[in-house]
Order: C-alpha cells, then structure tokens, then sequence
C-alpha cells in the first residue's frame, strides 16, 4: 500500500465507516463507559491495543490454518477464541511488564473481551480479504474511529450533566438521542473516500 | 472427516491457547503482598477518595508501599488505624476524631432570598448564577451537593440548610470539597461550641441578609472568662484548645449563632 492508499484508508475507518456511527459495533462500552472524558480515553487506547493485535492474529489464524485446512466456517469461534485467549495474555504481559499501563487500562482491558467491535474487525477483515497489514491498519484505524467516538460522546454527556433536561428525558434517554444526532452528523463524511 | 478435522483444530487450539496462559501466568506472576488485602479489610470500603489515592485498594497499596501513613483513612478512625498498626508492626498515632460541622444557619425564612432559583438542583450551578439565590454571599445554598457526595448518609438537608449527623459522619471531607461556599468544616468532636455563621460583612450589611449573621458585636468575647473567643473578618472565632464549653458566650449571643451541642 502506498503513502495515500494508507491515509485514504485511515480517513474512511476513522470518518466514513466509523465503528459505532456507521457500523453499530461496540455499542456496549460506547454507552456504557462514556460517562467521563478520562475513562473514556482509557477505554477508547485499551480497544486499539487489543484490536491491532488481533486483527494480527485473527489474520494469522485465518490464513494460516483455516483456509488451508478448508475450515473456514469455523472462523467465528476460533476468532472468539484467539481474542478472549488474546486479551488473558496481554493483561498478565502489561501486569507484570507494565504496571503503569496496565493500571490505567484497569477493568477496561477484560471487559474488551467481549467487545462485538473486536470480534466485528476480525470477521470484515476476513470478508474484505484483506492483506495482513491492510488488517492490522484497519484494526488500529477503526480503533481510533471508536476512540474518537467515544470521547466525543464523553464530552457531549459530561455536558448534559449540568443541563437542565426535562424528567423523562433523563439519563439513557437523552444520552441514546445525542448518539443518534452524532451519527446523523458522521453521515455527513459519506462519500468522503 | 472434516467435522473430526474442525473439532481437532478447536481443540488443538484450545490446548495451546490454555497451554500459553499457563505458562504465561507462571512467567508473568506479580507477587501480591498478602497484607495488602488485610490492610483493605480494616478501612472504611466506601472508596470515598478523601485520603488522597484513587480507592481503598489504592490506598491499601500505598500503606504497604509504605508510602501512605497507617492512619490515613478517616472513615476506619481510630478502630481501624489500630489494626492496620498490627498489620504494619507499627504503633498507630491518632488524633482527635474530626466531625462535619455546618457554620451556617441561614434556613428557609431566615436567610433571605435574592430570587427564586428553579434551575439544575445543584448547589455548584445555583451558585454560578449571579453569585446564589440567597443574599448572603456565605450562606448554604440548600441544594445538597454535600448530601450527594456523602458516601455514609451522615447528611440530609432540613428546611434548606444541610445538616450532618455526628454519628454517622467519618470526616472524610468529600462534603467540605463539596460545597461551593465552603460552610462545611472538619472540626474536633469535642469542640461542642460552635460559630455558627461565616459572614465577614459589615453588621449592617449581615444584619440585612439573614436574620442569625454573626454581627461581630463581641459580646461575646467580652463574656469569655477563658479569652477563647476573637472577632477577625467581622465574625466571632472559638479557639477548641481553650473554650471550656461553659456556653456563656451563646447564652449572650444577641444573634443566636453561637450553638451549644
């Protein structure tokens, strides 16, 4: 891939097919872990590690054995499999290696587990049929589309705390409203690539 | 064939995916210091921050680190820091236990209204708005961030002012971050009298915006046989080291806002 190709490709993963605005994946922590800018950030740079590492290994798994094995529909669960064995790995790995990072990324890593955004990389990657590192770019960049989402969102709702919402409108709903508004708004990079 | 080729791979991958944790847990264990865990049974557990350390793991850490005194956490007082000491090998110094008290008494109806607030129920928004809906500039505002941020429900709010229960109240000090006005303080549980007003305006001016402002008169200074008591900023102050609780000075308070507990 040149220069461009990887700019164009990080611009359409990160804008025009973001993760949670155009794809609906990974709307769990999305919600969920949106409530303030700093976990969110924590949240957002977990889900990059772990979905750059495996796109790498889903692809490996894929490629490697899978296919020549002509198992290929059996590539769901042993994705499930890879990531859950994946994320076990690589929490133990940062405790004792990196105990900094590992206490910032705290709860969030295990929760990625069962992340759909995580699984949902892998599975396009597999259906786009993807190079290796055209899958290890677009786990990191639609990554850092859900990052980007996420603290967007963070900042919406840190926000809304102090408005002045009427009763019924009140936490999930108001909350699940300004989602949908900021989809509509990341409709608007469409056609961008 | 193939269904025995899918269950093989599964399984093979299963078993070195299970194979690598292990070995990866062995390889990659972190000594937990078992007393980290003792440490964290004896502390107060509502994660309430006031020692400074994200939580009481944080802080349960730190102890053993050595890096926090035994004696840090407020909520587990006197009881807790004891044991934490038997943990430590170290004999726990306390001080005098600390209460909440609310040096304020500007009540609905005493305390007069500047105008009528009806917007977010948030004593920090409240005073945003064109400096608080009371006139008086030091007074509670009646809106209970104090009481949201009170992990032990040691406060409630009665007739717009807070009022904190001394028994339930571990002087965490999340309520005294709390507060936009700062009428909440950490004062010694034996300090029983108590200026109950902040107001450093003139009498005339304190007088107009809330029927129990301290005046600064100092009539009660001039009660005080012990010299306990200063009139500074334009209002009385009771020195706990030499006040008596003889309660003179509150029985001439011209303002009532001298409390006796």
């Amino acid at each position: 891939m040149s220069i461009t190709e990887i700019l164009l490709f990080m611009v359409s993963c990160i804008l025009t097919n973001n993760f949670i605005f155009s794809r609906f994946l990974g709307c769990c922590p999305f919600l969920g872990v949106s409530s303030k800018v700093e976990t969110s950030v924590s949240m957002g740079l977990a889900v990059t590690f772990v979905m750059t590492i495996a796109s790498l290994f889903c692809w490996l798994i894929y490629n490697l054995l899978l296919i020549p094995l002509n198992l290929t529909y059996m590539s769901t669960i042993s994705f499930i499999l890879v990531i859950a064995a994946l994320v076990q790995f690589v929490e133990m790995f940062l405790k004792k290696s990196s105990p900094t990072l590992y206490s910032a990324l705290g709860i969030y890593l295990p929760l990625i587990t069962t992340n759909c955004a995580v699984l949902g990389v892998a599975t396009l990657n597999m259906n786009n049929a993807y190079g290796l590192l055209q899958s290890v770019l677009n786990g990191t960049f639609s990554a850092l589309g859900f990052l980007l989402a996420i603290v967007l969102m963070a900042g919406v709702r840190e926000r809304l705390e102090s408005s002045k919402i009427p009763a019924c409108m009140k936490g999930f709903p108001i909350t699940l409203v300004s989602a949908g508004l900021m989809a509509v708004a990341f409709m608007g990079f469409q056609g961008l690539v | 064939m193939t269904i025995l080729y899918a269950g093989i791979l599964l399984g093979a991958l299963g078993i070195i995916f299970g194979a690598v944790l292990t070995f990866a847990s062995k390889k990659f264990h972190v000594e937990v210091d078992e007393r980290v865990a003792q440490v964290r049974e004896c502390l107060g557990g509502a994660n309430c921050g006031a020692c400074g350390y994200p939580g009481c793991d944080g802080f349960a850490a730190a102890v053993v680190a050595g890096e926090a005194p035994i004696n840090g956490c407020a909520p587990a007082g006197e009881k807790g820091a004891k044991a934490i000491g038997k943990i430590m090998g170290q004999e726990a110094v306390v001080g005098e236990k600390l209460v909440c008290r609310v040096l304020c008494q500007g009540a609905a109806g005493i305390a007069k209204d500047r105008y009528e607030y009806d917007g977010y129920q948030s004593c920090a928004t409240a005073a945003g708005l064109a400096g608080g809906p009371k006139d008086c500039r030091f007074a509670c505002l009646g809106l209970g961030d104090c009481m949201d941020k009170c992990a032990f429900g040691a406060i409630s709010m009665e007739n717009g002012l807070c009022k904190v229960d001394p028994d339930k109240c571990t002087a965490c000090g999340a309520c005294v971050k709390a507060c936009p006005r700062g009428v909440l303080k950490l004062l010694p549980v034996s300090a029983k009298v108590i200026v109950r007003c902040r107001n450093s305006d003139t009498a005339r001016v304190a007088r107009a915006v809330c029927m129990d402002a301290c005046i600064g008169c100092g009539r009660c200074k001039k009660e005080c046989q012990y010299e306990a008591i200063t009139v500074e900023n334009g209002f009385a102050h009771i020195d706990p080291d030499k006040c008596t609780r003889c309660g003179a000075c509150a029985a001439v308070c011209p303002c009532k806002c001298i409390t006796v507990d």
